[in-house]
């Protein structure tokens, strides 16, 4: 395939490239600019990535890779800040333990150890903290990691939202996985998802318990190191990309690979794997589950040639069952991810500024 | 998914198509202005234009509710959400939409109390559950929400809650219609009614509008085949001459609308004599504000609210665009000082807007059908 026939129309061609410092253009930081939009990048490359500049960080992938001792070794921090703190399928611990060890499995590693640090605010139950708690130490068992060393700070009563967690995590890269990154994707690899998606996103808004309308839908996270040590046994050097759709969905993480990699990706609108309960609460809020956030789904880009072996493989483990391809790279127009409707039109898939606004009308 | 993939059907979409096709009049230009935002996003998210015959353009219209506001209004609102003790509930896609000194988010971001509720009862039900707070809505939108807003203004009265508001902005659909076909250099053939608005008023409201300027009307729902039937509906009056209302969508609206819905509008707004509307000016009898009776559930009255009025940004075609003048892209601005990360113009705000949903789905030119992804 040489790329869908489409020609640069009257707009702008996408994300801008390159490092070139600018403006941020904001007195204080607003909610938009922790969405994992726009407005985050906005914010990480004009007020992080300059001052903190050098070429580990520069990539901007879920994960850095350093050398240690002449091996690559993975390297990821993320802090979690869930509200409501408990809800259907999960809560703040194992999401916390999950979420990091999915950004390193994202770099193609298997994790060694955590560190958990825990900003709590006065008044906090205990038995609270304990359910966290229990909850991070099931989750890291399950991905077969130690939680190794950790940090405790109390904040004031109104101070902090109860309970909020950081975790960071180190882990060793499989030497099959070496060039793994989000700069790699290739035109003709296909794209692959391994479950439905949004379910994290839907059953957190529900679980807020402020739309009046319940479902029965439970949050995804998973470990999925599991699922990427069967990928790489099945397609080894063939898996180019490999992200966590968390924060944005699929559709950011995709615009981010596009962007990085200088490709277009299309995605097949009736190949999008979405649980109808899904479906009908974003339908009825007026949101795009392409947008809305997982928390154990990994998006694979992959040879073609290898695509069948690596989703034979994902499917067969217990957190891939789901595993389907959506879509494909193409070399135009890069930077861009579109999208054949189901309806037999086309549109573009763009990275959402900040949250998904509910439409009112 | 069930009563919404009925209405997604590829194969029916290209037979339908095919009906327009042959129903246009080789080299003639057809513009066809869908009035309702929720149908400029109908169109944009699903690729509805790729199975319009070259002929065919839609020109997106002014029924979006947050793009309308103007910015005189938004900082009226934020004025009072920076009120000591307020606490200002509002939709979500109220949020970012700029006022000449910021918007909700930025307010909020610097201390103001903004929470985005999903209905007026829910911005109630706040003043109930936190006396301490004087609650206000940010009331947007067409004839639509409008009955939502007044039965919540009948509550709040029979429930005696003091320390609720409502800051009123609704506005009314019939009369910027008149507003754009009356200037002198439109050349629109044609319209798709709001399906929602509709649903409250009626199809009857737009017979005048068919007769007098000679414009057919379809009333259509928000299923990409609801708004691709109803294109077919209006290049068929075309093609047969005439210029009628006609209603698609009647599986929600009827001829009279809902009764009870108008009524108690009327029992809790009256139209005000004048509005401001982004882009479009001031329009005559175009919006609604508190009955007196309501008054001491007015913001406007409750608190001091500047009232000034602000120009909009010389740069920015809004108006223009909501006239059907230029297409988003030709407006100078767009994709370059506007964008949805930083708008000037509420076009660019809500996913609604016809700039936002051009940015945002359409902004490559999609000649051909992509070739499918091997999946």
């Amino acid at each position: 395939m040489t790329g869908p026939d489409v020609t640069g129309g009257p707009g702008p061609q996408g994300p801008q490239k390159g490092g070139k410092k600018r403006a941020f253009g904001h007195t204080v930081i607003n909610l938009a600019h922790g969405s994992g939009g726009k407005a985050t990048h906005s914010l990480v490359e004009s007020v992080f990535l300059d001052a903190f500049a050098n070429p580990i960080l520069a990539p901007l992938n879920d994960g850095a890779v350093v050398s240690v001792a002449g091996r690559p070794v993975a390297f990821t921090t993320d802090s979690f800040v869930v509200s409501p703190i408990f809800f259907p399928g999960g809560c703040l611990g194992d999401l916390a333990v999950n979420g990091t060890v999915n950004d390193l499995a994202a770099c193609g590693a298997q994790p060694l150890a955590l560190s958990a640090g825990f900003v709590i605010e006065e008044g906090f139950a205990v038995a609270d903290l304990e359910r966290v708690v229990a909850a991070m130490a099931a989750a890291a068992n399950a991905a077969g990691v130690p939680i190794v060393t950790g940090d405790t700070k109390v904040v004031e009563r109104g101070k902090g939202d109860g309970c909020y967690v950081n975790t960071s995590g180190i882990g060793l890269v499989d030497e099959r996985a070496v060039s793994i990154s989000g700069a790699a994707a290739r035109p003709g690899d296909r794209v692959i998802v391994s479950g439905p998606i949004g379910d994290h996103g839907t059953a957190v808004m529900l679980a807020r318990g402020t739309l009046g309308i319940t479902a029965d839908i439970v949050s995804d996270t998973a470990a999925l190191n599991g699922l990427v040590n069967v990928l790489l046994e099945a397609a080894g050097a063939a898996v180019h990309v490999l992200r966590d759709a968390t924060r944005g969905g699929v559709a950011t993480v995709l615009n981010e690979v596009a962007a990085a990699s200088g490709v277009a990706v299309v995605l097949e609108e009736t190949a999008l794997p979405v649980r109808p309960e899904v479906a009908g609460v974003c339908e009825l809020l007026g949101l795009d589950p392409l947008y809305v956030a997982c928390e154990g789904r990994m998006v694979v880009v992959v040879a073609p040639e290898a695509a069948e072996a690596a989703l034979g493989a994902m499917r067969a483990h217990p957190v891939g069952t789901g595993s389907v391809i959506i879509g494909e790279v193409v070399p135009e127009p890069a930077g861009l991810v579109l999208q054949n409707t189901g309806f037999g039109g086309a549109r573009v898939v763009d990275m959402l500024v900040g949250d998904p606004l509910p439409r009112i009308c | 998914m069930r009563f919404v993939d009925e209405f997604r059907d590829r194969d029916k979409a290209v037979a339908l198509a095919v009906r327009i096709a042959e129903l246009c009049t080789p080299g003639r230009h057809y513009k066809i202005m869908e009035i309702c935002g929720g149908h400029t996003h109908t169109i944009y998210k699903h690729g509805l234009e790729h199975h319009l015959p070259p002929g065919v353009e839609l020109v997106h219209g002014p029924g979006c509710p947050v793009c309308v506001i103007p910015m005189g209004r938004v900082d009226d609102a934020i004025s009072i959400a920076r009120t000591p003790g307020v606490t200002m509930a509002c939709f979500g896609d109220m949020l970012r939409v700029p006022g000449s000194q910021g918007s909700f988010l930025d307010a909020k971001a610097s201390g103001a109390d903004v929470r985005v509720v999903y209905s007026p009862m829910d911005a109630l039900q706040l003043a109930v559950d936190e006396p301490g707070r004087q609650v206000v809505f940010m009331a947007i939108g067409f004839e639509t929400t409008a009955p939502s807003t007044a039965l919540t203004l009948l509550r709040a009265k029979a429930m005696g809650v003091p320390n609720f508001s409502v800051f009123c902005n609704h506005v009314t659909i019939i009369p910027p219609l008149r507003a754009i076909l009356d200037a002198a250099d439109v050349d629109l053939d044609g319209f798709i009614g709001p399906g929602h608005v509709s649903a409250v008023i009626g199809c009857r409201p737009y017979e005048p509008i068919a007769r007098e300027y000679a414009k057919p009307v379809a009333v259509a729902g928000f299923e990409p085949l609801d708004v691709l039937e109803a294109v077919y509906l209006v290049v068929r009056q075309l093609a047969e001459g005439r210029a009628e209302v006609e209603n698609q969508y009647s599986r929600v609206v009827t001829w009279d609308g809902n009764p009870r819905a108008v009524e108690v509008i009327a029992a809790t707004m009256e139209p005000r004599p004048h509005f401001e509307w982004r882009g479009l000016g001031s329009i005559p009898w175009s919006a609604l504000s508190l009955r007196p009776e309501f008054a001491t559930f007015d913001a406007e009255k409750r608190f001091d609210v500047p009232g000034v009025r602000v120009a909009d940004p010389r740069a920015c075609q809004c108006g223009e665009v909501l006239r059907g003048r230029i297409r988003p892209w030709e407006c100078r601005v767009f994709g370059t000082a506007c964008t949805p990360e930083k708008p000037i113009g509420t076009c660019m705000v809500s996913s609604e807007g016809a700039c936002a949903a051009y940015y945002n789905f359409g902004r490559v030119n999609l000649k051909r059908p992509l070739a499918r992804a091997r999946t």
